[in-house]
């Protein structure tokens, strides 16, 4: 996609792509943020019977977030007279850093252009291995501070953060499992159509999978009743109790991104990405086949959906936060590596056999799946067509035996054939 | 305005931040801050992965070589969080070994490098012919025995099970040194809940 007559590689246009794109993102996880402190406030309130924010901005307190950002930026930005000056400075920026960079390859929406500021093949592993960087900045601000608070609160998330990713991962492969590719917007894409659709309905092991992944999500990002890096009780405020004024804002940035990523990859991998329940826009015609318009428009319906069923999961850890009291260190790490891990191991070899009984079943095996939504087998064409030779040969062999000398070059002119046709394909990715 | 060609200013930026870290991480005297500069560096490492189009190496690099050295930056923390930033400083010995080894090694690959022909960069216009391929599925087949650029063939399958073998047998390894070290005879009495002594009912 060109922008007008800007070429793509001249100072101005390259430049301002980037920026547009480094916009939107920093866009969601600033606003985003803004959004949800306002809503952690509302729905807190409501949980233990009380109003929340009512004043500022007119109804609801809509503006409250703003009003404390204000706030913020007008405090004294304090650092301990023992802390390590450049770690204390850096560590809300790396933290930050990591929120957004996780951005970068979540697609918002799928089709031919997806809503993406990168088009990852293996977007999952990135996405993954990227959240678990987010770690570093809580363990500089903890070391860095000179306080034991921090540093407690720092060394537990460390070793929650590392045990967490394991469950995290292998509840991640089992949609990778099912559609056969890494690629996000694969994932996403196979979904399309009504719910039953949805991966998270694909069969029981998948269905608890999902449960899991959403549990060992809510741990690594750090949030009751997990959040034991910064137990208010135990710890004052944990690894950030000596950050004040702007720096401590970038950590609840760092936090409300995060927790909005692990549930936007929660609604990719089973709540059926940008697609709804009903396939609203395939019977409206707002599909890439109709023209650049309806493309758009269909694909700004696909990222509201994807975002509100992320809002809804960023609601449910608020609604789970305020519920549940915090578990005790031992609790957690008991939780991981004796639950959480067995049952998602469990999952996923339940999976691959589903997968391989029933690999055109969907919605526990009540509904055929569509053709379409078939795993994908990217990088496989060679493969194919070298099955598809065979295949060939065979009936040559029996029309008849004479021919069989010519049969060897046949077949190295239908491989680069098909060399050449997969380096296209390729190249139309 | 001058069409600048973005891979080689990129390259230059990554390369520069690597070799910067790098460098920083040698100067540095207190071992957390050393280990920010090497995630600093490894991670400039894996953007020229990504630069070069290997995205699961980038991601890859990401997980294994800067996650892993989360893990030196908590041990480095535990070790050294008895005293107040500790400072370690280089023995003049110590430099000079190290500029024999890293030197030796530097010059061999800068050699190695530059001599085969195969590794000789191509010319812009070609390079800008270059398409992005998918990565992932070619490398799984690979590992799974049909490398898909050779037509299915010279796969890397023995060699993917001797190491995830070998790393198994690591992980029991780690597990049984790591287990907690309980007689048996003093675990049955923690969990009998029976007084020494006390009567059996029977």
């Amino acid at each position: 996609m060109s922008v007008g007559y800007l070429a793509s590689d001249s100072l101005l246009g390259y430049v301002l792509a980037a920026l547009v794109h480094i916009a939107l993102i920093i866009n969601i996880v600033a606003v985003g943020a803004l959004v949800f402190i306002w809503l952690e406030r509302k729905i807190s309130g409501r949980i233990q019977d009380r109003l929340g924010p009512t004043r500022v901005g007119g109804k609801f307190g809509w503006l409250q977030t703003l009003a404390d950002g204000l706030k913020l930026i007008t405090k004294e930005d304090l650092m301990p007279a023992g802390a390590d000056g450049l770690l204390f400075k850096i560590a809300p920026y790396v933290s930050f850093c990591a929120a957004i960079a996780a951005y970068l390859a979540i697609p918002f929406a799928g089709g031919d252009h997806p809503f993406a500021a990168l088009r990852v093949n293996s977007g999952i592993f990135f996405v993954l291995a990227v959240l678990g960087l987010e770690v570093f900045g809580t363990i500089l601000a903890g070391y860095s501070s000179a306080s034991k608070w921090s540093l407690f609160g720092a060394m537990r998330e460390a070793a929650q953060v590392v045990s967490y990713e394991v469950p995290i991962g292998m509840c991640a492969v089992v949609p990778v499992l099912l559609v056969g590719s890494l690629d996000l917007v694969y994932i996403g894409d196979m979904q399309a159509g009504l719910f039953t659709n949805w991966l998270v309905f694909n069969d029981p092991f998948t269905f608890i999978a999902f449960w899991v992944y959403f549990t060992c999500a809510l741990a690594s990002v750090n949030r009751a009743p997990f959040d034991l890096a910064e137990a208010e009780s135990e710890l004052v405020a944990g690894f950030h109790t000596e950050y004040s004024g702007l720096r401590w804002s970038f950590f609840f940035m760092a936090e409300y991104g995060s927790m909005f990523s692990v549930s936007l990859l929660a609604a990719i991998l089973f709540l059926g990405g940008w697609n709804g329940p009903l396939p609203v826009t395939e019977w409206l015609g707002l599909t890439g086949e109709v023209g650049t318009l309806s493309w758009y428009l269909g694909s700004l319906i696909g990222a509201a959906n994807l975002i509100g069923k992320a809002t809804f999961g960023v609601c449910v850890m608020m609604w789970i936060r305020w519920t549940l009291p915090r578990l005790r260190i031992d609790q957690v790490m008991a939780t991981c590596l004796k639950y959480c891990t067995p049952i998602a191991a469990t999952m996923f070899l339940g999976a691959v056999l589903w997968q391989y009984n029933l690999p055109h079943r969907n919605f526990f095996g009540l509904s055929d799946r569509p053709a379409a939504t078939y795993a994908v087998s990217e990088g496989w064409e060679l493969e194919k067509a070298k099955a598809e030779q065979e295949k060939a040969l065979l009936e040559q062999d029996i029309e008849g035996a004479e021919q069989s000398e010519n049969l060897d070059e046949t077949v190295e002119s239908r491989t680069a054939e098909a060399v050449v046709k997969t380096v296209a394909l390729r190249g139309g990715n | 305005m001058d069409a600048i060609y973005w891979p080689s200013f990129f390259f230059l930026l990554f390369g520069l931040l690597a070799c910067g870290f790098a460098v920083a991480v040698l100067l540095a005297t207190n071992i957390v801050r050393m280990a920010f500069y090497l995630i600093m560096s490894l991670s400039a490492t894996s953007g020229l992965f990504f630069l070069a189009g290997a995205d699961f190496v980038g991601a890859m690099q990401l997980m294994i070589y800067v996650g892993g050295t989360l893990v030196l930056l908590i041990f480095g923390v535990m070790l050294t969080s008895q005293e107040r930033f500790v400072e370690m400083k280089t023995m003049a010995g110590d430099w000079i070994f190290g500029f024999l080894a890293g030197g030796a090694l530097l010059v061999t690959l800068c050699w190695v490098a530059f001599s085969v022909p195969a590794w000789r960069g191509i010319d812009r216009a070609a390079a800008e012919q270059l398409q992005v391929e998918p990565t992932v599925a070619p490398l799984a087949m690979g590992l799974l025995g049909a490398r898909t650029d050779e037509g299915g063939e010279h796969g890397y399958l023995l060699f993917f099970e001797i190491v995830s073998v070998h790393l198994l047998v690591v992980l029991v390894g780690a597990a049984y040194l790591a287990r907690a070290k309980i007689s048996r005879g003093t675990a049955a009495e923690r969990t009998s809940h029976v007084e020494p002594g006390a009567a059996l009912p029977k």
